[in-house]
């Protein structure tokens, strides 16, 4: 359980700016800043963040469907920072990616059967029963019809669609699902099917998790430990429980306190509760000093501008649990309400 | 209520609303015999799935399917004394983005890329005030944008749709959408495409704008937080009818339609304790062209069996003791089932 199936070190993706004939390049979009991040066997570890936080950058840089900039990414010891295409390829049969958008996602013009089939062929995978028997066992291992191997994509609703992808990224039996959004863009009740039958799976056959998504409440659901991110940055990471009991990142908290709350009765409290952020996620091209969550924090002080905190193990918390903050949040701290004291630079 | 109005008629009235597209595929029964009201200074939470015909009632009362020749509305729909599905063309065209205007999903798609954002507030400003000036409307809009939130908005103002982010888009929007003091202020699903944080911002924003103009709010959403949030009342629509509806309190506290449970059943929550299991309901929404026979809910609801065939013949009427519910379990068996049945498993 506690092995890492997937290490980051220090990764990097910065996405080049260019002008001009020659393609100049006059800067870089800093997407994933240096990040350090572990995928154990057999866990989920939910990854959170806001839009442009990096987070599906990061769950594409694991894949290797991006390549980093600079810092390594092991699969199983197996240094996979810039391996080629065809050297990825065998890898490929144990890392597999869902996607957030079940209309994009899947070729309209092929059937149910040639997208869930698509990936045993490449990986010449033998098919003891026909390739036709495969699919169906797929497509009933994810509650479709099997009969349906022959229909197109348009045929099925968005839940069923986001189906049809489990069952593409089950094909090959991967050890470890990258899952980008995966149920953000369906209905509440369809989201919590796919939900447990994501959990269904992963029981079923032994499957690690990488669960990116922004709603913290299916995230705290489905993870057993959960990183945070702030453009580029994993801020903090903590077992599951841990994390949402006692958040110590100024921004795990004002994310938390955001979250409505589902009971018009606690209305109020939740309203009194909550913190403010103001403004929007600063540019990427050009992230602040320091911390880069400063100019949104109220916490902040001089030395959050000049010197970048170190995301290590604070006040009193277990090992697991760290956090990249030079004030962090104490149990009990009243937070709600506060607002950056100075204008952000 | 608002002065001029007589006592016994709310501020937005809805009567057994129907609106029907005719298709090729068939007649899309959108909306059916819907009925609600709502005062001054309120809100109304609408949540269910998509095409559950949330978005067409309020495209029916802002008549926006007049554009759709195959559209077929029936019933009725008064703002204060004025009825809105026999009004003309042009008397529903006074009252849209003036009395009553709407804040859309997608702020990208629901603004002009070509022209700037001032110049698409000061044209809904002008539309409704013919005698007000460029400059005078300019301030207007500048003082809205500013009211919204949107730091810097001089420079703003010349800004295209696409210089802003999704937040501030937002905000801009909501800016258009306010500009002419509206009485009634349609959201539909108005933060389902942000972040939590500025979800939070712009909840905020409408609950403020709601106290300082005292207009009437429409909220329709899927995410039962942001009901609970703001919500005064709330009603629950499924295959275009209204299933459940109530104060939002009783809603949240003792809903009584398997559908309002399912829909709860579905959401982790953060406030609860992490469960092994949601409890979904299970199946998919039903197709509008063809609605299930009887209760329109039954094929995926875990009761209907425990009423003989009525469900499966019969279609439910909204009714009840408490709040409107159009469900066949019996009423005095309903909140039993919901304390010792549903709620442990919420």
């Amino acid at each position: 359980m506690s092995e890492n199936l997937l290490e980051a070190t220090g990764v990097e993706k910065h996405f080049p700016i260019t002008k001009g004939l020659f393609k100049r390049q006059i800067g870089a979009v800093r997407a994933v800043d240096g990040i350090d991040l572990s995928i154990r066997t057999g866990e989920t570890l939910g990854l959170v963040g806001e839009s442009g936080s990096g987070k599906s950058t990061a769950g594409r840089l694991f894949t290797r469907i991006l390549e980093p900039t600079a810092g390594t990414i092991t699969f199983e010891g197996e240094d996979i920072s810039h391996k080629s295409v065809t050297q990825m390829r065998p890898l490929r049969r144990d890392v597999q990616m869902i996607f957030q958008d079940p209309y994009s996602s899947l070729n309209p013009r092929h059937t149910v059967g040639a997208i869930i089939s698509a990936p045993l062929q490449i990986q010449n995978i033998p098919t003891p029963n026909g390739v036709k028997k495969a699919v169906q066992d797929l497509l009933a291992l994810v509650g479709l019809n099997p009969e349906h191997y022959n229909r197109y994509p348009h045929e099925f609703s968005g839940g069923q669609r986001q189906r049809i992808g489990i069952a593409r990224a089950l094909a090959l039996r991967p050890k470890l699902i990258i899952a980008d959004e995966p149920v953000s863009a369906l209905d509440v009740s369809i989201q919590a099917q796919v939900v447990n039958l994501m959990e269904d799976l992963q029981r079923e056959f032994n499957l690690t998790y990488l669960f990116i998504a922004h709603d913290l409440s299916v995230v705290r659901h489905i993870s057993d430990r959960v990183a945070v991110m702030y453009l580029g940055k994993i801020v903090e990471v903590a077992d599951r429980d841990d994390l949402y009991k006692n958040p110590r990142h100024p921004y795990t908290v004002a994310l938390m306190s955001a979250v409505p709350v589902p009971d018009p009765v606690r209305r109020d409290r939740a309203q009194r509760e909550r913190v403010l952020l103001t403004g929007d996620v600063p540019s990427p091209i050009n992230p602040p000093s320091g911390c880069r969550f400063r100019t949104r924090c109220w916490k902040a002080q001089e030395i959050c501008a000049t010197e970048e905190p170190p995301l290590i193990t604070r006040l009193d918390d277990p090992e697991s649990h760290l956090t990249a903050c030079h004030f962090p949040v104490v149990n009990d701290e009243t937070v709600a309400g506060r607002r950056p004291a100075a204008t952000p630079a | 209520m608002s002065i001029g109005t007589p006592a016994s008629r709310p501020f937005l009235e809805v009567k057994d609303l129907t609106i029907r597209f005719e298709t090729d595929d068939g007649i899309v029964q959108a909306v059916t015999e819907s009925s609600f009201t709502l005062e001054k200074g309120k809100t109304l939470g609408i949540v269910g799935e998509s095409g559950s015909g949330k978005s067409v009632t309020s495209l029916g009362i802002l008549g926006l399917h007049r554009t759709r020749s195959n559209a077929k509305v029936s019933g009725e729909i008064w703002l204060e004394d004025q009825e809105l599905v026999t009004a003309t063309d042009e008397d529903v065209r006074k009252l849209r983005g003036g009395k009553m205007s709407m804040i859309f999903q997608d702020p990208l798609s629901a603004m002009h890329p070509y022209f700037t954002v001032g110049s698409q507030i000061v044209e809904a400003y002008r539309v409704h005030h013919p005698g007000v000036n460029k400059k005078v409307a300019r301030e207007r809009a500048i003082d809205m944008l500013a009211r919204v939130g949107i730091p810097q908005p001089e420079r703003r103002f010349n800004d295209y749709a696409h210089q802003f982010s999704g937040g501030m888009r937002q905000r801009a929007m909501i800016a258009m959408a306010l500009v002419n003091d509206p009485a009634l202020l349609i959201a539909d699903e108005p933060t389902t495409a942000l972040d939590v944080t500025v979800q939070a911002q712009i909840l905020d924003l409408i609950r403020d704008l709601q106290e300082e103009f005292g207009s009437a709010v429409i909220m329709i959403t899927h995410d039962l937080g942001v009901v609970a949030e703001l919500a005064d009342d709330v009603l629950v629509m499924y295959g275009g009818k209204i299933i459940e509806k109530g104060p939002a309190v009783d809603l949240f506290q003792a809903p009584e339609h398997p559908y309002t449970w399912g829909l709860l059943g579905s959401m982790p929550r953060l406030d609860r304790e992490v469960r092994d299991r949601l409890n979904p309901v299970k199946g998919s929404p039903p197709s509008l062209i063809n609605l299930p026979s009887g209760c329109s809910f039954h094929p995926r609801c875990p009761f209907a069996e425990r009423n003989g065939d009525r469900c499966f013949t019969e279609i439910p009427l909204l009714g009840g003791p408490r709040h409107p519910v159009a469900c066949h379990l019996p009423e005095d068996d309903r909140p039993r089932i919901f304390q010792q049945e549903v709620r442990p498993n919420l």
